[in-house]
């Protein structure tokens, strides 16, 4: 029960961070949607990578090292931790600057401006949108889930589920991305602080871990788990374009175009991989490890499946599991008011999504001009509350499994939009029709990957890989041939 | 983008590729952290200090007067 109140409580905080947050706006567009583009420095950090760390970070890692060993680190954390800080360094801050000097709010309008393409940038945004969806359908079920398991089965999924998305959504519908940023931040901080508590304690319970590391190695069945032999170096080496998606998640280049200053990238850009390592490298152990923990029934009996199958067992409640056998109450309740937090990052994924919605339909189509302002700011709010309903319904009649997969092919998807940040900040002789090439070849290609069967490869890489190559091929080769948005827009640009 | 940081950058990603690491645990690192798990938590911290560097020698300082420049100017 204690766990369960620990959760309401942090509820009922976030709640108020919302309201909080909506007796300082302005109720412009720029203040609801950019929190005024004022974020400060802190902030801004703690946000950023609290907007990043989804579910799947907290609950998915140890899922996964669970079923497949130590090898998660470095397909996930460590990757990350060069990748995602060199993208921000060197598109987040362009982004930035675009932003500021420009007025602009979402990548989309960037591209637009950038290319002088209108129904181009259209189809962008509806394949960013369509590539979003799956991830806030996810954070839904998390919720439901995190809440069931954590309240010991007194929660029913559909009430987790519809008291999560509530929270959510009026925080969001409230606060803004003022309200999202500062309740990211207060996640991040509470599931930085107790998540090393937990680790320790955790570890304690089981025995140490250097006994369980000891344990594992000297039976056959588990040693493999503690290298990467079954693993192929190709598809580890593929795994380093999956960070790639993090510049194209909209809810993250809209979050870059917060920024008070540019110099608050320093701080983020410097910080982001020891996050990484103290988020990560906890939740890959105490994966590893609860394949010892043998006490616990729930996971004996997932154990038992996997080695009696060979395969792979669903394991996102590892974590939880481990919580409530070995952490005492209160500190079971903080943690789970921590994953909570990881849980409802779908949070800045709806405000993005009705920011693109806003800005990239309602104002670019006309009817700002038409209705003013706070209608855009009211239409914001009521894509909020539809875009929530519609997660929460599909949450509830939908099996996980097919958005996890979703989730997967998503990021692919992300990934190969990366090549059209580069080409719109980086090269002058990028064009439209070359960006609607490269569009079109994500679309098709994360289509195309619901029909190959799991685990395709090709020459031994990942699907992304040439998703991500194909885009950069094909944005260069058909902007070679194309002609160039004209000289003073381009100039506009390069100009720094 | 200077030259050698983009040589920097490249030799620490190809540094993730840790073959020589792939199928050996031992030695555990504080007695439980196998070699192949410790690398990459070294390596998260290696990339920390690559991004100081980078902030210090690669940071885009023209970009921010340029934005705050108004349009035009």
């Amino acid at each position: 029960m204690t766990p369960t109140i620990f959760v309401l409580a942090y509820l009922a905080i976030v709640l108020y961070i919302g309201v909080f947050a909506f007796r300082q706006s302005r109720g412009q567009a720029e203040d609801y949607f950019l929190a005024g583009r004022a974020l400060g420095p802190w902030v801004f950090v703690l946000s950023l990578f609290g907007t990043h760390m989804t579910a799947f970070a907290i609950l998915g890692s140890s899922g996964h090292a669970f079923n497949f060993g130590i090898v998660t680190f470095g397909l996930m954390a460590s990757s990350s931790a060069i990748v995602v800080p060199v993208l921000l360094l060197f598109l987040g801050t362009r982004l930035w600057a675009a932003g500021k000097k420009f007025g602009h709010i979402t990548p989309v309008q960037i591209f637009r401006d950038r290319w002088e393409c209108g129904h181009i940038g259209t189809l962008i945004f509806f394949l960013q949108a369509a590539l979003l969806v799956p991830y806030i359908i996810i954070g839904v079920m998390g919720g439901g889930t995190t809440l069931n398991v954590i309240s010991g089965g007194l929660i029913p999924f559909w009430a987790g589920g519809l008291l999560v998305a509530a929270v959510v959504m009026s925080y969001v519908f409230f606060g803004g991305m003022r309200g999202t940023a500062w309740v990211n931040t207060f996640q991040t901080v509470l599931f930085l602080t107790f998540g090393m508590i937990a680790v320790v304690v955790i570890g304690n319970g089981m025995g140490g871990f250097p006994a369980i590391a000891e344990k594992m190695l000297n039976d056959p069945k588990s040693a493999s788990l503690l290298t990467r032999e079954k693993f192929s170096p190709l598809a580890f080496l593929s795994y380093t374009f999956n960070p790639l998606s993090a510049i194209a998640f909209p809810h993250i280049a809209i979050f870059c175009l917060t920024a008070k200053k540019m110099t608050q990238f320093k701080k983020t850009v410097m910080l982001y991989p020891l996050c990484i390592l103290l988020i990560w490298l906890p939740c890959v152990c105490l994966g590893v490890f609860a394949n010892q923990a043998q006490e616990i029934p729930p996971l004996a009996a997932k154990i038992d499946m996997k080695q009696a199958t060979g395969r792979p067992v669903v394991a996102d409640d590892v974590m939880l599991q481990l919580l409530s056998h070995f952490a005492p109450e209160w500190l079971a309740g903080l943690l789970g008011a921590g994953i909570m937090a990881a849980v409802m990052a779908s949070d800045s994924q709806i405000l993005a999504l009705s920011t693109m919605f806003t800005e990239d339909i309602f104002a670019f189509y006309g009817a700002r001009d038409r209705f003013g302002e706070k209608a855009q700011v009211t239409i914001g709010r009521l894509f909020i509350v539809l875009v929530t309903a519609f997660a929460y319904f599909t949450a509830l009649n939908a099996k996980a499994s097919i958005f996890d997969l979703a989730v997967q092919f998503s990021f692919a998807g992300f990934s190969a939009m990366m090549p059209l940040y580069v080409g719109a900040l980086y090269w002058r002789g990028s064009t439209k029709w070359g960006a609607l090439a490269a569009t079109i070849w994500v679309a098709a290609s994360t289509v195309g990957l619901f029909f190959t069967p799991r685990g395709f490869t090709v020459f031994g890489l990942l699907p992304v890989v040439p998703m991500t190559l194909g885009a950069a091929l094909l944005l260069w080769i058909v902007s070679v041939l194309t002609p160039k948005p004209s000289v003073k827009t381009v100039n506009r640009y390069f100009s720094v | 983008m200077k030259p050698y940081i983009l040589l920097l950058l490249a030799i620490y990603y190809v540094l993730h590729q840790d073959f020589w690491n792939w199928t050996e645990a031992r030695p555990l690192v504080f007695g439980f952290l196998p070699i192949g798990l410790a690398y990459h938590a070294l390596y998260a911290m290696g990339a920390a200090a690559l991004m100081v560097v980078l902030v210090k020698y690669a940071w885009p300082e023209r970009l921010e007067h340029w934005a705050d420049k108004e349009p035009g100017e």
